[in-house]
Formats: structure tokens, C-alpha cells, sequence
């Protein structure tokens, strides 16, 4: 199997998954309750939350647990908006956050919120210039993409909070769920930050919220004490006990493997650019390693995804969050490509586990597919 | 050219004649434990300064556990040049232009102690000043207000240049002072009591009593969290954990209970001598500060200071208790210490203690009861644990899960 679609999601290692069935069974206590089984179950969720805290180089107290990338991004910013609104109700994103971030900016709309979506360059980038530039006195939240989840391009996030540091009223929070463990990101000017672990060989379901100390937001949950009441909920101690795991894991294989994915995906794009009929939408500097875009004008994606897959190589359209809908991709249009490129966009995805045969097979095939596929298509039209 | 030293200076330990060898390996010794998080780096001694080569660890995950070393007075990050003119000169540039935050204003301050070197430092002073002014815009010299401080050191193994500094945690080395024991409930006071002693350089070690069931399984593990806290400033710490529960009931069952607090802390002390002695440990320490609560009225310290004639440290005698939260917000232990889990001293305890005990009367109500064999195997059963060093057993299971 060529799996090439590690931005979905990411095979969990052994390791991770021999860690959940130890802190499943050896650790099953309830954290919260009293007695021993209890104590030693919430023993060991400090000890998760202090390794995951100690990769993000933060503090211990600043993690709260949550389900993954797409509850992390709601609780920081409906968290912040509605905890804040009295101070102003005037939101700022960009155009092409993936949909957990856009859609819980669209909501907000619902309850008064205005919201500015931010236009990326043709890259996908926002320059923190333009950020600046749309804060108002009523701002109250900014967040950005760190490493856009299609195209990955990478944002200026260090240097935007840096300048955002001038406007104390508003929070920054930062999507950080393609960016984790492939591109470090210093969080010290940053209030929020979102991570999910099955992006790193972790467990679906489990992910993270930083938010630094001092910062206060809304609770989507109520009902316990759990993460100091800002996500109440029983804790899942080895799913998240699994997350430090494959994020330190991750970390390691970062440090080793990084040159290596990097170079692959710069063989990737060089390849893909000999082919007349692809247009690579992903800049082959200022990218994460791991992430590949390309369009091929006038194939329709879907087709492509169906056939690559009868083949045992397996890529994706778009955000998993938004592959099943039959739309263009929103972040290729956002970007300024055109609809034709936006209809066609083919994400390819790496891992530290991809193997160069692997690229090398999906470059084979599609080089043999595509241009057939154009033939057909092509005499529809 | 990049930062790639750290500098580290101490203050008061000059002043101290003799002993400023043994001080010196002390707290190169702490630092290095200080640091063990970053493998690579290297502890070096030289003339009056230590320090450390990064050897590509990032200076902030050296600089951090660094602050909280006693003994230090301040430290810079810093980079090193050949002994060469043109060397130093580019070397103090890009140190400049690596710094942080404002940096319209700089002053340049030489300093020859390689005295072989052929420039003098004042002209020195000048020669890098020009070049730093020529390889830069809208930058002058001011040196009285300076943004940056550009600090050269020409010493024998090389020159080494940092700008700015940033304060340490004052005190002298810990270890060099000997050795105390703490008396740790898990309150707010007594781990901030512990902090102010490995401050004047005293190792710890430290000594809770625990009364299960009466006490929680959590109270005693707050208890060993802060002592791990406090490894932080000064190395491994060994926690005595007493077994209180079989006096605390006989005290309970035969002293009145007016009475009942003054010979539970006078119990304690007993215990807590004995372990020290033990131990060999000359003195103990404890978070009493006077007038705070009832056992802390000068007649209650009088009357429970009787049992032992080892020096008792109260480094929070005359602390407000804002001072204290103050200094355990600081140091980390605060949001430990507030953790509500009651320890050995509010269980059994009744309302009407006695604010004014007299020795007296404690001695009397004492007598009425053979508690010797009560403390001595409370003594016998003290469980030993050292953190820092090695982890737990039961903990290492947990750590490889993560």
C-alpha cells in the first residue's frame, strides 16, 4: 500500500498503541476520584500533560485537553468570543483556514460577531502587514493557520504575533494541527494554539489546546472540574497518554527525518512540473516537508482519487473536513488559482514513514493516468 | 556567527576568601545538574566565571534552568572570537545584531586582561565602536544611556563578547552551607521556607508526617510534587515519610484536647530530630512565622522548642503572608500548594487549642502516657524516597508510556 495522505490522518505507530493498551488497563482509574487507582490515573495525566507541554515548550498549565484539532479550534475561538464580546465583537481570520476554524467564524456571525476573512496571496500566505491592518479597536480575536492544510504553505505566525503584541486587547490563536512535529513553532508571542494528535501517529480523538496562562475563555463543556473547568469531561487518560507518546516519537523522527522529507517533496514538485498537465499549487520554499498540492486542469480529482486507489495508492482532494462535498477547494480559489485549478487540486501527503519508492510510484502512475484521463474527459467537453 | 556560550558570573562567592574553591566546584557542580537537559553542553571553570559551551543546544532550554541556580549573580549569552583584531571587531557586530528589542544606542565596554594582546582596551573601545557604527544604520554611541552594552572580554583562551545580562538567583551554592531538614506539611509556607534555605546554600533534605487513612493518598502526593519542585533549585532531594497515624490517635486518646496540638508539634520535632540526627544534619528548618496561627505565638514556639536543642531555621519568621505567596507563586509551588487536601495537622485537631501552652503543663500531660515506643517506631517506619536523582519505580512505568 502507498498511503500518501498522511495530512488526513496518520498511522498510528506500535509504540503509541502498545502505550494505549498499558494506560487503558494498568491506569484505568478515574483521575478525579479519591483513591488510589484514582490518584495514580491522574498521576499520569500530569505526566502526559507535562511531556506534551514540554514539546510545545510551555508550561504544564497551559494544556487543555480536548478531542482533537477540530474542538481545539471551537474552544479557542468561541471560547474567546464569547468570553470577551463586552470588550468588542469584531473577529479576524483569513480565507483559507480549514473548515473547523471558517465554519466556527461563520457561526459566531450568527450570534452579532462580525468577522473579516483575510485574502491570502497566491501562495496562501497572510503577510502580517495585512493583519495589522484590519485590526480594529473592537478586535478581540485573530487566528491563522499555521501550515495550511492543503497547500502547505507556511504562515509568518511567530512574526504576525510579534506585531500583534501591540494590541493587548485581542488574542491570537494559531491552527497548528498540519504544522505539529513538521515545522516548530515558538509559541511565546502566541495566546492560543490547537494540535490533534492523529496527525502524528497518534489516536483519533484526542488533541490539545495551548492557552497561555492568564488567558480566559468560555467552556463549550460544563459539567466537571476537568482542565480547570475549562473542558469538562472525564479525561482520556491513555488516548492523550498515546498523544505524548507519538508527539515525542514524532519530535525525534522530526530531528532525523526532516532534511529527508524535505528533499523528497522538492523531488516531488520537480517531477510533477515535468508533466504538461499539472500546475503546482504548493511553493516548493516556505512549505511544510510533508505537504504536495497539484492541479490538473480539466481531470476531474474525484476520478483521479478512484482510480490511484484501485492502484493501492491512496491521496486526497482537498481537507479531509470537506472532500466529500462536491465543491471547488475553497483555499485554492482563496489564493487566487482560479476556479479551474481549484476544481482539480490533488493533495499528496507524506510521512516520516513515506519511502522515496513510494513518491516514485504515485509519479509513475499519475503520469500514465493523467493523460488518459484527459483524452476521455477531454472529448466530452 | 552565532551565540553559541553562556557566561556565567557570581557575585558574592568572591568575597569569600578560603572557601572559594570548594564554592566554585559546588556550583559548577549545580550548574551542570541544572542543565543535564541539554547533554551536549559543556561546564567549564575559568578566572572568576563559569562557562558553558552550547555546543548547538538551544541557549533558551540552558537558560532557563540557569536562573533558578543559586549562587549566580547574572549570566549573558555569549560569543567567542580568535584573539584577532579584525575577529573580535565582526564578532561584536553580529552580537549586537543578533540581540533583541531596542538597539538604537550601544556603548562599547573592552576590558584586556590578556595583557600579550597588542591593543589597549581604550583603543579598543574606539576601533569596534567605529566598525560597529560603520556596518550599521541609525545607530550611535551613548555611554551613559546605553540600549545595548556591548561587553569584550580579551582574555588568554580567547575573546569573548556578550550584550546584556540577565540576573541570577543571588545566594550562594547549595551544598556549601551543609545540610538541613525541613519540616514539609504541604502547606504554602514550608516549601517556600525550603526554597529561602537552598538559598543560603543549604542542601536539603525534608521530612513530612502522614496519617492515613486520615490523610488522603493525594495529600502525601502533593507532598512529594513539591518536593520535586524544589529540586529544581538545588538538586536532589531526600523526603522522610512518617507514619503518624498510631501516635497521632494515642495523643488523641490521652491528652486533653487543649493540649492536643502543642504535643502533636512537639512530637513532630522530637521525630524530626531523630531522623536528623540519623541523617547526620545539624539543623532543621520549618515555615513557622510569627503570629500567623495559634502554634505560632511566641509562647506556643517556646513551649515546642523545648524537646530539641538543634537549631530551628525559620526563614519566614517575620514574612507577611502575602510575602510568602509572593516568593511560592515564584518558585512554582503555589498552585501545589493550594491543592485542597488535608494534611496530618487539621485532622483530629480540636477548635479549642490553646494559644498561650506553657511548658509546664505540656511536660505534665506528657508523662501521663508512654508515648516512647509510639515515636520510636514511627521512627523505624519512615518510609525514604530521593527525587531528582532517579525516578520513583511506579513512576517509571508511567514514564515509558510517554
Amino acid at each position: 500500500m502507498v498511503y500518501l495522505d498522511n495530512s488526513a490522518t496518520t498511522k498510528p505507530w506500535p509504540e503509541v498503541l502498545d502505550a494505549y493498551y498499558k494506560a487503558a488497563s494498568d491506569y484505568f482509574g478515574n483521575p478525579s476520584s479519591l483513591h488510589h487507582p484514582g490518584v495514580e490515573a491522574e498521576t499520569l495525566l500530569n505526566k502526559g500533560r507535562s511531556a506534551v507541554a514540554g514539546l510545545l515548550r510551555v508550561r504544564p498549565e497551559e494544556i487543555v485537553f480536548t478531542s482533537g484539532g477540530t474542538e481545539s479550534n471551537n474552544l479557542a475561538i468561541k471560547g474567546i468570543a464569547f468570553k470577551h464580546q463586552e470588550r468588542g465583537k469584531h473577529l479576524i481570520t483569513s480565507a483559507v483556514e480549514h473548515p473547523s476554524v471558517k465554519e466556527a467564524f461563520m457561526d459566531l456571525e450568527e450570534f452579532g460577531f462580525e468577522v473579516t476573512y483575510l485574502e491570502a496571496d497566491r501562495e496562501g500566505r497572510i503577510s502580517p502587514e495585512n493583519v495589522v491592518k484590519a485590526v480594529r479597536e473592537d478586535t478581540i480575536l485573530v487566528s491563522l493557520i499555521h501550515v495550511n492544510n492543503e497547500l502547505g504553505t507556511i504562515n509568518p505566525i511567530e512574526e504576525t504575533a510579534r506585531q500583534l503584541k501591540q494590541f493587548p486587547k485581542l488574542f491570537f490563536h494559531t491552527d497548528h494541527v498540519q504544522g505539529a512535529a513538521h515545522v516548530p513553532l515558538d509559541l511565546s508571542d502566541v495566546d492560543l494554539c490547537s494540535i490533534s494528535a492523529h496527525k502524528f501517529h497518534g489516536l483519533k480523538g484526542t488533541g490539545a489546546l495551548f492557552k497561555k496562562n492568564g488567558v480566559f475563555l468560555s467552556s463549550l463543556f460544563h459539567g466537571g472540574e476537568q482542565e480547570n473547568a475549562f473542558r469538562a469531561g472525564t479525561e482520556n487518560v491513555p488516548g492523550i497518554t498515546a498523544m505524548a507518546k507519538a508527539f515525542r516519537l514524532s519530535e525525534e523522527k522530526r530531528q532525523d527525518e526532516n532534511d529527508r522529507l524535505q528533499s523528497l517533496k522538492i523531488h516531488l514538485i520537480r517531477e510533477l512540473q515535468t508533466m504538461e498537465e499539472a500546475e503546482v499549487n504548493t511553493p516548493i520554499t516556505g512549505s511544510a516537508p510533508h505537504i504536495v498540492n497539484v492541479s490538473f486542469p480539466g481531470v476531474k480529482p474525484e476520478v483521479l482519487v478512484q482510480e490511484l486507489t484501485r492502484q493501492d495508492i491512496h491521496v486526497s482532494t482537498k481537507s479531509a473536513c470537506s472532500s466529500k462535498l462536491e465543491e471547488p477547494s475553497a483555499v485554492i480559489k482563496a489564493a487566487g488559482l482560479g476556479e479551474e485549478r481549484a476544481w482539480s487540486a490533488l493533495r499528496i501527503s507524506f510521512s516520516y514513514e513515506t519511502a522515496e519508492a513510494e513518491i516514485e510510484a504515485a509519479v509513475t502512475a499519475l503520469q500514465r493516468i493523467v493523460p488518459e484521463m484527459k483524452k476521455v474527459m477531454g472529448e466530452k467537453k | 556567527m552565532r551565540y553559541d556560550h553562556i557566561l556565567v558570573r557570581y557575585g558574592e562567592l568572591a568575597l569569600k576568601g578560603k572557601n572559594r574553591a570548594q564554592f566554585e566546584k559546588k556550583l559548577e557542580q549545580n550548574i551542570r545538574f541544572a542543565v543535564s537537559g541539554a547533554p551536549n553542553c559543556k561546564v567549564k571553570r575559568t578566572f572568576g566565571r563559569i562557562m558553558i559551551e552550547l555546543h548547538g543546544e538551544p541557549p533558551t532550554t540552558v537558560m532557563e534552568p540557569l536562573r533558578h541556580v543559586f549562587g549566580i549573580s547574572s549570566f549573558s549569552l555569549a560569543m567567542k572570537a580568535a584573539n584577532k583584531e579584525e575577529e573580535i571587531k565582526e564578532t561584536a557586530l553580529q552580537a549586537f545584531l543578533q540581540q533583541s528589542g531596542a538597539k538604537k544606542t550601544f556603548k562599547v565596554n573592552a576590558r584586556r586582561s590578556y595583557k600579550p594582546f597588542p591593543i589597549s582596551s581604550q583603543e579598543m573601545n574606539q576601533r569596534i565602536g567605529g566598525y560597529v557604527l560603520k556596518n550599521t544604520d541609525n545607530v550611535t554611541v551613548d555611554v551613559h544611556h546605553p540600549d545595548i552594552e556591548i561587553n569584550v572580554e580579551i582574555r588568554e583562551q580567547g575573546t569573548f563578547i556578550t550584550c546584556g545580562r540577565i540576573e541570577g538567583a543571588g545566594g550562594l551554592p547549595v551544598g556549601t552551607a551543609g545540610k538541613v531538614m525541613l519540616m514539609l506539611s504541604g502547606g504554602i509556607d514550608s516549601p517556600v521556607a525550603g526554597y529561602l534555605a537552598l538559598k543560603r546554600g543549604a542542601e536539603l533534605e525534608a521530612v513530612h508526617f502522614h496519617s492515613p487513612p486520615y490523610t488522603n493518598e493525594r495529600a502525601r502526593k502533593k507532598v512529594e510534587d513539591l518536593t520535586s519542585v524544589l529540586t529544581a533549585f538545588g538538586g536532589p532531594v531526600t523526603l522522610h515519610v512518617v507514619p503518624f497515624t498510631e501516635l497521632q490517635k494515642a495523643i488523641h486518646a490521652n491528652i486533653p484536647s487543649n493540649y492536643a496540638m502543642t504535643i502533636m508539634r512537639r512530637m513532630m520535632l522530637r521525630i524530626t530530630e531523630r531522623i536528623a540526627e540519623k541523617r547526620g544534619i545539624k539543623a532543621l528548618a520549618n515555615g513557622e512565622s510569627l503570629g500567623q496561627v495559634a502554634s505560632q505565638t511566641l509562647e506556643s514556639m517556646h513551649t515546642i522548642n523545648e524537646v530539641t536543642n538543634m537549631p530551628i531555621l525559620r526563614p519566614l519568621v517575620t514574612m507577611d503572608k502575602q510575602e510568602v505567596i509572593d516568593i511560592s507563586d515564584k518558585i512554582g509551588t503555589y498552585p501545589i500548594s493550594i491543592l485542597p487536601y488535608e494534611d496530618c495537622c487539621t485532622i483530629f485537631l480540636p477548635s479549642d487549642s490553646v494559644t498561650k501552652p506553657r511548658r509546664d503543663k505540656a511536660a505534665r500531660f506528657e508523662q501521663a502516657f508512654d508515648f516512647e515506643p509510639y515515636m520510636e517506631e514511627a521512627v523505624e517506619n519512615t518510609e525514604m524516597m530521593t527525587f531528582g536523582r532517579e525516578t520513583k519505580q511506579s513512576e517509571q512505568h508511567m514514564d515509558d508510556l510517554l
